[in-house]
């Protein structure tokens, strides 16, 4: 425990790296295997070291055969083989929706309890430079959808670590989803194996005028502009962690005291997390509401691949900026507040930072 | 058309890195012959669909370079739009059908493409290129059984080029695999393709694409080829040593491009190559012109389009 006092900083790359290290070490049985997992780029990073350390019996390469590889790691986990499949896309990871929602999902109900599935399945969701219609597709609304399957969906270094650590180890299948734009961000983590509890959310800050309800790169996106929110509003800021369990006791505690929420979503609109939290606030804290729920999300539309509309396609920092200010009815100084988003202006909106040279 | 489109490629090679591009490409260097022949005997009305890497197979379908360089671009005059990038190519005009960026997507669509050629009764093919590595999905095997079970006029191409991104054949498929024995016994009629030089190739793609064509059934051809860039990106990454340095040298010296090239100035054919690389250039210097000068989609676009 002593190295828990030292701060230590590292990417949300390496963070997920340090915690498969730990959990194969953990585990004997533990299996990783995905497309590309031990090619030179080792899935952006994620997988390094680890073939070299495990050896390729338990760290392998796979055929482009998404929908059997899920079915044979769930044979594998349901005889003593917990393991993770990763895909560096999510959209990739759709053809394997039959292994996944008739068999992963549903085994342990649909067998008396019988054989459960400790799979975890890592999916990297993309967004902007010309990734278009087929990879970027933050889905995390339709797996949560089923009973029997967790998702999760961390947004820094520190959660990324635990809750990867913390899927590895729950005996049931779990939707690990990672975003591309997170993934060279830093921060503090711990050296030792640690886990964050599945089902929990974080409270970022706390306050008693708004509730805002995030996850994935939103919460990042949220977080540029806290600060300048907070000179004037005092803003519960709340990032999910896990979509499934939901945290509905957090979120209801939350808006019970500020009457006001506002999810903000990287998924499309239509039946998106964002309206499951708004449907259960609803149901559940109906009374305490002084202002109606709103949402920001993406539209209901692809993501097209041109630079030229990806602009008007995801929300800018201003669109949560104007939401947040009409929700409190609490106005900024206009002058202020574009000298402030002034100090976000970068030359291309479609990349996360100056670092990212395409074309992945 | 070989030189067409490796002088296309090498301009996006060029101008990449000035970053108005900015969508992922994957290129063709090294493998346009395999297109490239085949676009002698493919008629106008014959379909053709693809995968993530089919500049190669959108030109040798006399698909609108204009069109596919603004697509790029992400401009509204592109193919798609702008809305699919270089992944989404199409042009209905010359029944280039699309290409999709899922690895064995466009197979069954393509079979289906060919299915309706049959049900129309028509003497067309429908041509669906492919990857090595979309032989390892299902699409791929489920597709062939429904074409040889409904005598479909379709052409399966493989260019098989030993890699799915940076993994090696070896750790996805046994090295005694051999697909054109198991083809063969599903009953699809095959053909591998290793010679290059020009007349053999030209004759024998000749003879495949008429038999698909005069007794309306499926064939599967694999191609062994060659990629020479990254395989999504502008440069060389030799440097990764992920590909055998003789291999690579092997095959720049198979360059099928470069062949027939020499092919071609051994008949004193030096000055039609001049010629047709002139011509080209200008075309590609034209179609970039036009690419850079178009406007993005408007903002009324993106919300276009979801339903007919
Ligand atoms: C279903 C699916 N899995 C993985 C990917 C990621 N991916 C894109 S291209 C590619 C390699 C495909 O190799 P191959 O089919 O041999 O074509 P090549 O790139 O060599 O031309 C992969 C794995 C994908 N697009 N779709």
């Amino acid at each position: 425990m002593a190295s828990i006092n030292k701060k230590r900083t590292i990417s949300f790359v390496d963070a997920i790296n340090e915690s498969l290290h730990l959990e194969m070490k953990r585990n004997k049985n533990l299996l990783c295997y995905g497309l590309g997992i031990n090619d030179p780029k080792k899935i952006f990073g994620t997988t390094k070291n680890l073939e070299k350390k495990f050896g390729s019996n338990r760290v392998f390469d796979i055929p482009n055969s998404e929908n059997s590889i899920l079915g044979i790691g769930i044979g594998l986990a349901m005889s003593g083989y917990p393991n993770v499949v990763t895909h560096q896309r999510l959209d990739f990871f759709l053809l394997a929706f039959d292994q996944l929602i008739n068999s992963a999902s549903k085994w342990f109900y649909m067998f008396g309890k019988n054989s459960n599935i400790p799979i975890t399945i890592r999916l990297v969701v993309g967004r902007g430079w010309g990734q278009g219609p087929t990879h970027s597709q933050n889905l995390q609304s339709v797996f949560s959808h089923f009973p029997g399957l967790k998702v999760v969906i961390p947004t820094n270094p520190f959660d990324a670590k635990g809750l990867l650590s913390a899927s590895i180890r729950d005996p049931n299948p779990v939707i690990f989803i990672e975003h591309r734009w997170l993934h060279n961000t830093i921060g503090d983590v711990p050296k030792e194996n640690y886990t964050v509890n599945l089902g929990n959310a974080k409270k970022i800050s706390s306050g008693k005028n708004l509730t805002v309800i995030s996850m994935s790169y939103m919460t990042v996106e949220f977080l540029k502009i806290l600060k300048f929110l907070q000179k004037k509003i005092s803003i519960d800021f709340i990032d999910l962690r896990s979509i499934k369990p939901l945290d509905i006791k957090t979120i209801k505690k939350s808006v019970k005291k500020t009457g006001k929420v506002l999810v903000l979503d990287t998924g499309f609109k239509f039946n998106s997390i964002s309206s499951e939290i708004i449907t259960q606030i609803n149901e559940n804290c109906f009374n305490f509401l002084k202002e109606q729920p709103k949402r920001i999300t993406v539209p209901n539309i692809p993501e097209p691949a041109s630079f030229g509309l990806t602009k008007y396609y995801y929300p800018s920092l201003k669109n949560i900026i104007d939401e947040v200010s009409l929700m409190t009815k609490i106005k900024f100084n206009q002058k202020e507040l574009k000298l402030f988003l002034n100090t976000f202006k970068s030359k291309y909106h479609d990349v996360p930072g100056d670092w990212f040279k395409g074309p992945f | 058309m070989c030189s067409l489109i490796r002088q296309v490629e090498l301009e996006i090679v060029n101008r990449y890195k000035e970053g108005k591009m900015r969508c992922p490409v994957h290129l063709s260097i090294g493998q346009e012959i395999v297109a490239s022949v085949l676009s002698i005997f493919i008629k106008k009305d014959d379909f053709a669909v693809s995968t993530h890497r089919s500049h190669a197979h959108y030109l040798a379908k006399q698909g609108s370079l204009r069109k596919m360089i603004a697509e790029i671009y992400g401009k509204r005059t592109g193919c798609s739009m702008g809305k699919g990038g270089s992944m989404h190519l199409i042009d209905k005009n010359v029944n280039f059908m699309g290409s999709t960026s899922i690895v064995g997507n466009s197979i069954p669509i393509g079979t289906g493409l060919g299915f309706s050629l049959k049900l129309k009764k028509k003497k067309n093919i429908s041509i669906i290129y492919l990857g090595d590595a979309a032989t390892e999905q299902g699409s791929f095997y489920e597709s062939i059984n429904f074409s040889i079970l409904k005598k479909i006029p379709a052409v399966y191409i493989c260019e098989n080029n030993f890699f799915s991104v940076y993994s090696d054949l070896k750790v996805r498929q046994h090295s005694k695999r051999n697909i054109i024995n198991s083809l063969n016994s599903l009953g699809i009629k095959t053909f591998k393709i290793t010679d290059y030089h020009p007349v053999k190739l030209v004759n024998k793609m000749q003879y495949i694409v008429n038999y698909a064509r005069v007794n309306s059934k499926p064939v599967f051809i694999e191609f062994l080829t060659y990629r020479f860039y990254e395989h999504c990106g502008p440069n060389i990454d030799d440097n990764l040593n992920y590909r055998k340095k003789e291999e690579i040298k092997k095959w720049k010296d198979k360059d099928g491009y470069e062949n027939l090239k020499k092919f071609l100035i051994k008949k004193n054919q030096k000055l039609f190559i001049e010629k047709v690389e002139y011509l080209n250039r200008k075309k590609i210097l034209n179609a970039f012109k036009f690419a850079e000068k178009s406007k993005f989609p408007n903002k009324s676009d993106l919300i276009d389009g979801i339903y007919k």
